[in-house]
C-alpha cells in the first residue's frame, strides 16, 4: 500500500483531543528543541524542508515567513481553516480529531516569526471543529502552553478562534483578513501583501491548517529528512482524500508524488461497480478536470501543473462512466461560484452568472452546441481579469470540461433539446 | 430603536471578552453578530442598531457586514434549520433524493420557512465531508452518509420535538411585522 502515515493517526485509537494523551505521544516535545534552535533556526528548518502551502497554492512556507519586515510593528499569525472548496475534507481532521497538532505548529510558527497573537479562522459551518479547537485552546491555557511566559520561556502567545459566517471567498487570504477585521470578505488588491499590510494593517503571515500541523513533524525529523519523503521540490507527506464514485472513500496520507492511480485504486478501492473513470477533479472544484488518461500523474504541485491542472487541496473527486451527468456537474459547479462571488469585480460577478445561466440552459434542453463556445468565451473573459483567483477558480474547471468532453456534451445537449421539442 | 432592546448580562460579559481579543472594536463585529442572533433569533434592524451602538460603529458598517454573510440571518430561520449539501460529491451520491424527502415531509421548498416557524429548508454548498457523502446539517449537528429512510425518521422526530419547543426567539415579532406565509428567502441557493 502506498500510505505513509505521519500526520494522520486516527488508526491508533487514541483520543488526541486530550492534552495528556497528545503529550504522551510526543506532543509539544518540539518546543524545547525550538528553544535551542532559536526563531531563526526554526525558520531555517522549515525552509530546508521545502514545505509548500497545503491550502492549495503551494507557496514555500519558510520563504513566506522570511518576508516579514523588521520594522518593530506588531505581527500576527492568521490560520486559514476556512475549508470550503467543494470536494475537500482534510483540515477537518486536525480541527476535530487532532487539534493540538495544529496548535503546536501555531506556537512554533509564532515563536519563529515573532508573533504573539494568532487568529484561527474556522469555517462557520464547522461547528464541531470550532468546539473541539476551542476546547483544546482552553486546555493549553490551563496547562501554561498558551498565554504569558509559556513554560517559563518568557515567550507570550495568545490564540483565538474566529468563526467565519458562510462565505467561501474568505478562504482567499486577504478576504479572510477583511473578515477578521469585521468587514465583508472582499479580497484586497496585492501588493501590498499581508506580510507588509495584513490584519489590522500589521505584518501578517497567513498559513493553512495542514501547513502548520506539518511544522512539529518537520522539526522532529529535520527539514531535509522530511523533504526527502516526497518528490523533488515537493517535499514531505501530504493528506489526500478520495471521494465520489469509489468503493472506499476516505482520507489518507502519502508521500508527495505518489501516482494518482495508486491513491484512487489502492486506497480508494477502485471505482463503484468496477466502472471506467469519466472524469477526475484532483484537488477541489477549482482544479481543471482530468481524465483516466492522466491516472499516472504523480500527486504533487509541479506534476499536476504540467498536466494543466493543480494539486489544490489534494482531495480527489472521482466521477464514473454511466453514473455521471456532466451537464448537471457543470450546473452545480457554476452555481457554486456564482453564489460565492463577492461581487466586487465585474468579470467575476457577471461572468459567473453567465456560466451558471448557460449550464442551466444546457441542462434544461434550451441550448445547442454553440453554447459550448459561448461557455468557453465567457471563461476567457473572466480569466485574468479579476482581483483574486475566484474568477479563475470558476473559469478553469468549466473551460476544461468544455474542451475535454466536447463530443459528450454536444450529444447530451442535442438529446435534451430534442426531448424538450 | 425600541428602548426595551438590550443584551442580557451574560451576552454583555461575552462581548467584553471578545473586545479584548482585537485591536479594533470592529474585529469583534462578526462574533458579536453571532451572539446577537443567538439572543434575539435573527438580525432584525433594531438588533443591528443595538450592535452598532455597542461597538461604536456606524449602522451602515454593521449592515454591510451582516448582509454579506449567509450565516448571519436577516430573516428568522426555523427552530430546525435543515441544510442539505447539493454540491458535486453529494450530488453524485444522491443528495437530490434527500432534498425530495425533505420537501415532501416538511411541505416547503428550498429557501422557505414553514408557516409555524419550525423548519427552514436550504440547499447549501459543500459541507466538506465528501468522503461521507451525502451530508447535511441540522442546526449545529452534522449528518453523514445519510440514508433516505433514516433522514425521514429524523425529520419526523423533529416535527414532534418542534411542536413542544415552538419557534425560535424573534419569530412572533417577524410574523407581527409581515404576516408572511412560507416566505421565500431573497437569495435561494441553486438547487
Amino acid at each position: 500500500m502506498p500510505e505513509q502515515r505521519i500526520l494522520l493517526r486516527s488508526h491508533l485509537g487514541v483520543d488526541f483531543t486530550r492534552l495528556d494523551d497528545y503529550i504522551k505521544h510526543g506532543g509539544f516535545a518540539m518546543w524545547a528543541k525550538a528553544q535551542t534552535l532559536g526563531p531563526a533556526g526554526v525558520t531555517a528548518e522549515v525552509k530546508a524542508s521545502g514545505l509548500r502551502g497545503r491550502g492549495g497554492a503551494g507557496f514555500p512556507t519558510g520563504v513566506k515567513w522570511g518576508f516579514l519586515p523588521n520594522d518593530g510593528r506588531t505581527r500576527y499569525l492568521v490560520v486559514n481553516a476556512d475549508e470550503g472548496e467543494p470536494g475537500t475534507f482534510k483540515d477537518r481532521y486536525f480541527l476535530e480529531l487532532d487539534p493540538f497538532r495544529q496548535l503546536e505548529g501555531i506556537l512554533l510558527a509564532c515563536y519563529a516569526i515573532g508573533a504573539h497573537v494568532s487568529y484561527i479562522y474556522i469555517r462557520g459551518e464547522y461547528w464541531n471543529s470550532k468546539k473541539v479547537t476551542q476546547d483544546a485552546i482552553d486546555q493549553l491555557y490551563a496547562a501554561g502552553w498558551l498565554g504569558k511566559n509559556i513554560q517559563g520561556s518568557g515567550f507570550d502567545c495568545d490564540v483565538y478562534v474566529h468563526s467565519g459566517a458562510g462565505a467561501y471567498i474568505c478562504g482567499e487570504e486577504t478576504a479572510l483578513i477583511e473578515s477578521i477585521e469585521g468587514k465583508p470578505g472582499m479580497p484586497r488588491l496585492k501588493p501590498p501583501f499581508p506580510a507588509n499590510y495584513g490584519a489590522f494593517g500589521m505584518p501578517t503571515i497567513v498559513n493553512n491548517t495542514e501547513t502548520l500541523a506539518s511544522v512539529p513533524v518537520i522539526l522532529e525529523m529535520g527539514g531535509q529528512a522530511w523533504s526527502d519523503l516526497g518528490s523533488p521540490r515537493n517535499g514531505g507527506t501530504k493528506l489526500v482524500g478520495v471521494a465520489g464514485h469509489v468503493k472506499n472513500p476516505g482520507l489518507f496520507e502519502v508521500p508527495m508524488g505518489t501516482p494518482m492511480r495508486e491513491i484512487i485504486y489502492d486506497l480508494g478501492g477502485g471505482i463503484l461497480d468496477d466502472r471506467a473513470i469519466l472524469a477526475i477533479i484532483p484537488g477541489g472544484s477549482s482544479c481543471p478536470f482530468l481524465t483516466a488518461e492522466d491516472l499516472d500523474v504523480p500527486m504533487d504541485f509541479d506534476s499536476l501543473k504540467s498536466k494543466g491542472s493543480m494539486l489544490g487541496t489534494a482531495c480527489i473527486t472521482v466521477m464514473a462512466e454511466g453514473l455521471t451527468d456532466l451537464l448537471e456537474v457543470m450546473r452545480r459547479i457554476t452555481g457554486f461560484y456564482e453564489h460565492e462571488s463577492c461581487g466586487q469585480c465585474t468579470p467575476c460577478r457577471q461572468g459567473t452568472g453567465w456560466l451558471y445561466a448557460i449550464a442551466d440552459k444546457m441542462c434544461k434542453g434550451q441550448a445547442d452546441e454553440s453554447h459550448i463556445d459561448l461557455l468557453i468565451s465567457a471563461c476567457n473573459n473572466i480569466d485574468g481579469n479579476t482581483i483574486c483567483a475566484h474568477g479563475e477558480a470558476a473559469a478553469w474547471p468549466i473551460r476544461s470540461i468544455a474542451k475535454k468532453f466536447r463530443p459528450q456534451l454536444a450529444a447530451e445537449i442535442a438529446k435534451r433539446a430534442a426531448a424538450r421539442a | 430603536m425600541s428602548d426595551s432592546l438590550a443584551f442580557s448580562d451574560a451576552t454583555r460579559g461575552k462581548i467584553h471578552t471578545l473586545l479584548g481579543r482585537y485591536p479594533r472594536k470592529q474585529g469583534a463585529l462578526i462574533p458579536v453578530l453571532y451572539l446577537a442572533q443567538d439572543e434575539f433569533g435573527w438580525l432584525r434592524p433594531e438588533v443591528m442598531e443595538l450592535v452598532a451602538k455597542e461597538l461604536e460603529l456606524p449602522v451602515a458598517t454593521v449592515l454591510a457586514t451582516a448582509t454579506f454573510y449567509t450565516m448571519l440571518y436577516k430573516k428568522p430561520v426555523g427552530r430546525f434549520h435543515v441544510q442539505i449539501c447539493v454540491n458535486v460529491s453529494c450530488y453524485l451520491l444522491g443528495s437530490d433524493e434527500l432534498m425530495s424527502i425533505a420537501q415532501e415531509t416538511l411541505g416547503i421548498a428550498p429557501g422557505q420557512t414553514s408557516s409555524d416557524g419550525l423548519f427552514s429548508l436550504e440547499a447549501v454548498q459543500c459541507l466538506c465531508a465528501c468522503d461521507r457523502a451525502p451530508t447535511l446539517q441540522i442546526n449545529q449537528t452534522d449528518y453523514f452518509k445519510v440514508k433516505g429512510a433514516d433522514f425521514r425518521n429524523v425529520l419526523t422526530q423533529m416535527q414532534t420535538e418542534g411542536t413542544r419547543l415552538g419557534p425560535r426567539p424573534g419569530w412572533l415579532e417577524f410574523q407581527g411585522d409581515h404576516d408572511h406565509h412560507a416566505h421565500a428567502d431573497q437569495e435561494a441557493p441553486h438547487a
